[in-house]
């Protein structure tokens, strides 16, 4: 393997903001510092990467992506969706249960670990809470966790029994890992294809009300005092989930949780021209929602931006508005969004998108620790100002369902670099 | 314009164009021989993914009045029922050589896709519970028959708000004609948020009959029970029936509307159809004539009509 | 022409109409909307004048007959009005100008629609050529050489070609 230099970037991670060239060598940080890349010049044995304005950062660390494998591999593998999270600066992320099969037992999270091996970003498996995700029975948390998944949700629904829920926190806190609650009351969202309010009214789309998702967020906080247990909240939607969280917080409650880029970036007003592609569950909600997400962001309160990346392919997804399946692609355009959008400083934004989320995660180890000699070689370098427009058919994505279509953003990843190995280098997938 | 989605793409402007042009064609409909050659050599086809045998019936005697072809595209017997997506159904249609497709369907917004991906005119038949504006054109038409203009008249829309295409066109269009508009329904039946809407709202029929110049009752759909949304139809009909008793706290010369088809002894009396101000087959006869208008400032006249 | 030309290029006209007729019995006039409306009117006043008959007076939009749908806009202008059966009557269409002929081709399928007329008639009060069909009007005010880009209004004021006042 030839060694890496990455030369002439800012370094920004946990610790700060700093100049700095960082030399890789045998998948680790071999040596990081002001000057140590001047004079270099690629070989056989050397790799110049150029970070000539841009920022090194450790790489970003998604919570929430969906890979589709096994089962829906027309909309998504494994394969291409991690190729699609290294050219979004992404050397984690976290690959949802809700595959068919569901990944509720040891064989299934082998045989995605397998599907994984050599893929262009390392994919974290979480498992389901119940088997198959049905909110029955209580999947084999135990045997799961000693296989290494810390993340256990039924994503895609939401645990609906309040007992079973409890159970299942209760369970989990013997195991040191962490449940992710899909937060949406069922029976109150029933039939719903968007937020309920002025848009769904004028539309005649059936609504779902934000109370759908803030009752379980209410639920689950009470079952975490009442168990102690952790809780991570997907996806929060609403003004009042926010709220919800900062206050159990100040309790000093056990909860996290993150917030997808389209709810602090798109309103429901998008669904006037009936284009599924802004289907979407949470669904997009109104202005004053995607103000306190962004807020709430802003304060820290959300913990992380994760991308609920949903990939559907176009025959399913070109369907009758309520009868087309939620979900966009979220994994090439996050980071771009989260710097053209969010008016916070990089470091914070990093913070969003890769450190803190890694805590979640459980590989804070791997990823998202600061750059340090000897630390392990998972960064992403990206150039702040570069100014590009979101094409649908660039994507690396199997799938088309983004909703930025034509969008003009600013910034975006140069090079990648998993375990040492670039993963993209100029903007390019290197497989 | 090339497309009929919703009312708002007319306009008052737009409405009023339509209307005069009505005119025409409804005296086109009562000749001997009612039909006329505008259209002859295009093509009108009805795709409709919800079965409205009188909706579908207006259109192709519409159309046939105006000498265009048409084809009927029957959802029940078709590869719709063999899983063909609605967009591949949709381009086998066009690649006929169509001039104009009428869409009605069950989902709000098949409409305006299906727009996106033909090159033929698209006319609303009804979307869900979102729009149906050619319905909401021939009551415009019958109330201006009636009562001459639609300007300062208040008309009051009954029943089920919530679920009815036929309201919230029926809003856009009385009031851009400068009605005045009372929406009565029992608080579930309403939408879930009225911002934006140019409408007063009642729970109260009684208090609202003396005030208005037509009271427009929507059909009362009998699974609305089973969604927790009424205890019972009868107590639907005892607080929002239009029964007998209850018409005569109507003003003299108010008009009954219905877009059919009704259910007698719900939310309307079964002897109030017979008043003479009930102008529900008016409607009916209209719609034939309005819908002439509409493919033909769609297909014939070559004229933009953008509001 | 002025309007005492009009006055009495339709005072003509009517005894043309009812020599040709041999009377008024079975007459009607029917108006293409929207020129030759009031000329139709007049011309039903002459007659009554004349022959002290009330003559039938109709009116006739063209527009859904006419053979450039959807080449240019072509609505229709005012609401036909044919409150007679024509069927074995003697039919004058009456119009302002004839040109191209093409409005009279419409107007005939158009009349057909309202039943079988004996005899169809042309009355203009302009006929400025330029046909492009083999019609020929029956009764005519005036013969007007024009160009054919000129436009010819008709009015009870009289006759214009772009703003000049033509003189007899």
């Amino acid at each position: 393997m030839p060694e890496l230099l990455i030369v002439g970037g800012d370094l920004v991670d946990e610790s700060g903001r700093r100049r700095g060239d960082v030399l890789v060598r045998d998948g680790a940080i071999a040596a990081v510092g002001e000057g140590i890349g001047d004079g270099a010049a690629a070989g056989p044995n050397v790799t110049v990467l150029d970070a000539g304005g841009c920022i090194v950062a450790p790489g970003l660390v998604d919570l929430h992506a969906h890979l589709r494998q096994p089962g829906r591999e027309e909309a998504e593998t494994i394969e291409t969706g991690a190729r699609a999270a290294a050219l979004g600066g992404y050397t984690a992320i976290v690959a949802m249960p809700n595959t068919e099969p569901a990944i509720d037992s040891p064989g299934i999270v082998r045989e995605v670990r397998d599907l994984a091996a050599g893929v262009a970003c390392e994919v974290l498996v979480a498992a389901a809470i119940t088997v198959g995700r049905r909110g029955e029975q209580l999947s084999p948390m135990a045997e799961l966790a000693a296989l290494g998944v810390r993340l256990f949700t039924d994503d895609g629904n939401g645990v609906q029994d309040a007992r079973l829920m409890r159970r299942a926190l209760e369970y989990a806190s013997g195991l040191d890992i962490t449940l992710a609650q899909h937060c949406e009351d069922e029976i109150l969202a029933a039939g719903g294809h968007m937020h309920e309010g002025e848009w769904s009214s004028r539309l005649g789309i059936p609504g779902i009300p934000s109370e759908a998702e803030e009752v379980m967020v209410m639920r689950d906080i009470a079952l975490s005092r009442l168990t102690g247990g952790r809780v991570h909240f997907l996806h929060l939607s609403t003004a009042r989930s926010v709220a919800l969280v900062a206050a159990a917080k100040a309790e000093g409650l056990r909860i996290t949780a993150e917030a997808a880029p389209h709810h602090f970036t798109l309103t429901d007003a998008e669904v006037a021209a009936f284009d599924p592609v802004f289907k979407v569950n949470p669904p997009l909600r109104s202005r004053a929602d995607v103000d306190a997400v962004r807020a709430g962001l802003a304060a820290g309160t959300i913990d992380a931006i994760a991308t609920d990346h949903a990939p559907h392919a176009p025959e399913v997804k070109e369907a009758p508005f309520d009868q087309a399946p939620p979900g966009m692609l979220g994994l090439e355009t996050a980071l771009a969004l989260a710097l053209t959008e969010l008016d916070l400083p990089i470091e914070q934004v990093l913070g969003l998108l890769s450190w803190r989320p890694a805590v979640i995660a459980g590989c804070r180890a791997d990823h998202g620790g600061p750059i340090l000699e000897g630390g392990p070689a998972n960064l992403c370098v990206i150039d702040p100002e570069a100014a590009w427009v979101v094409e649908p058919g660039q994507l690396a994505s199997r799938s088309r369902n983004t909703p930025y279509a034509g969008r003009k953003l600013k910034g975006r990843v140069r090079h990648t670099i998993l375990a040492g190995t670039p993963t993209v280098r100029d903007g390019e997938a290197q497989q | 314009m090339k497309h009929l989605l919703s009312i708002s793409d007319l306009g008052a402007d737009g409405i009023d164009e339509v209307m005069r042009i009505t005119d025409s064609f409804v005296e086109v409909s009562e000749r001997a021989i009612p039909k006329v050659p505008a259209l002859r050599g295009r093509t009108v086809v009805s795709l409709f993914y919800e079965d409205s045998t009188r909706t579908r019936l207006s259109f192709e005697t519409a159309a046939k009045r105006l000498s265009a072809d048409t084809m009927n595209f029957s959802v029940s017997t078709s590869s719709v029922k063999k899983g063909e997506s609605l967009r591949d159904t949709v381009e086998t249609i066009e690649a006929m050589g169509i001039d104009a497709v009428v869409v009605r369907h069950g989902s709000s917004g098949v409409p305006w896709q299906v727009a996106q991906w033909v090159d033929a005119s698209v006319i609303n038949g009804g979307d869900g519970w979102h729009e149906h504006p050619t319905q909401a054109l021939l009551d415009c038409y019958t109330i201006r028959q009636r009562l001459g203009s639609l300007e300062g008249r208040h008309v009051a829309i009954v029943g089920d708000i919530k679920h009815s295409r036929v309201a919230r066109s029926n809003v856009l269009a009385f009031t851009a004609l400068g009605a005045e508009v009372t929406l009565v329904a029992p608080p579930t039946l309403m939408p879930p948020s009225l911002a934006g809407w140019p409408v007063t709202v009642s729970h109260d029929l009684d208090q609202v009959l003396p005030k208005v110049d037509a009271v427009y009752l929507l059909r009362m759909q009998k699974e609305r029970m089973t969604e927790a949304l009424l205890p019972s139809l009868r107590e639907y009909t005892s607080g929002y029936g239009l029964t007998m008793a209850r018409s005569n706290l109507l003003p003299e010369g108010a008009l009954i509307m219905h877009p059919g088809p009704m259910n007698r002894g719900v939310e309307i009396g079964a002897d109030v159809t017979d008043l003479p101000n009930t102008v529900i087959t008016k409607q009916v006869a209209n719609g034939v004539a309005v819908r002439m208008a509409v493919l033909y400032l769609l297909l014939g006249s070559g004229a933009d009509l953008v509001a | 022409m002025d309007p005492d030309d009009v006055r009495r290029a339709i005072t003509r006209i009517s005894h043309e109409i009812v020599e040709r007729n041999q009377g008024l019995a079975h007459v009607v006039l029917v108006g293409l909307q929207t020129g030759g409306v009031p000329l139709a009117g007049m011309l039903a006043e002459a007659c009554h004048r004349i022959e002290g008959v009330e003559v039938p007076v109709g009116t006739l939009d063209v527009a859904f007959y006419r053979d450039d749908i959807g080449l240019r806009p072509v609505l229709p202008e005012a609401v036909t009005e044919m409150t007679f059966d024509i069927t074995g009557k003697m039919v004058v269409l009456v119009d302002d100008v004839l040109f191209t002929g093409r409005t009279i081709r419409a107007a005939l399928n158009a009349l057909n629609d309202y039943g079988r007329a004996k005899s169809v008639q042309l009355a203009v009060m302009i006929d400025r050529g330029h046909r492009e069909l083999p019609i020929r009007p029956d009764f005519v005010g005036k013969n007007l050489p024009t160009r054919r880009d000129e436009m010819v209004d008709v009015s009870a004021q009289g006759v214009m070609i772009g703003d000049v006042v033509v003189k007899p």
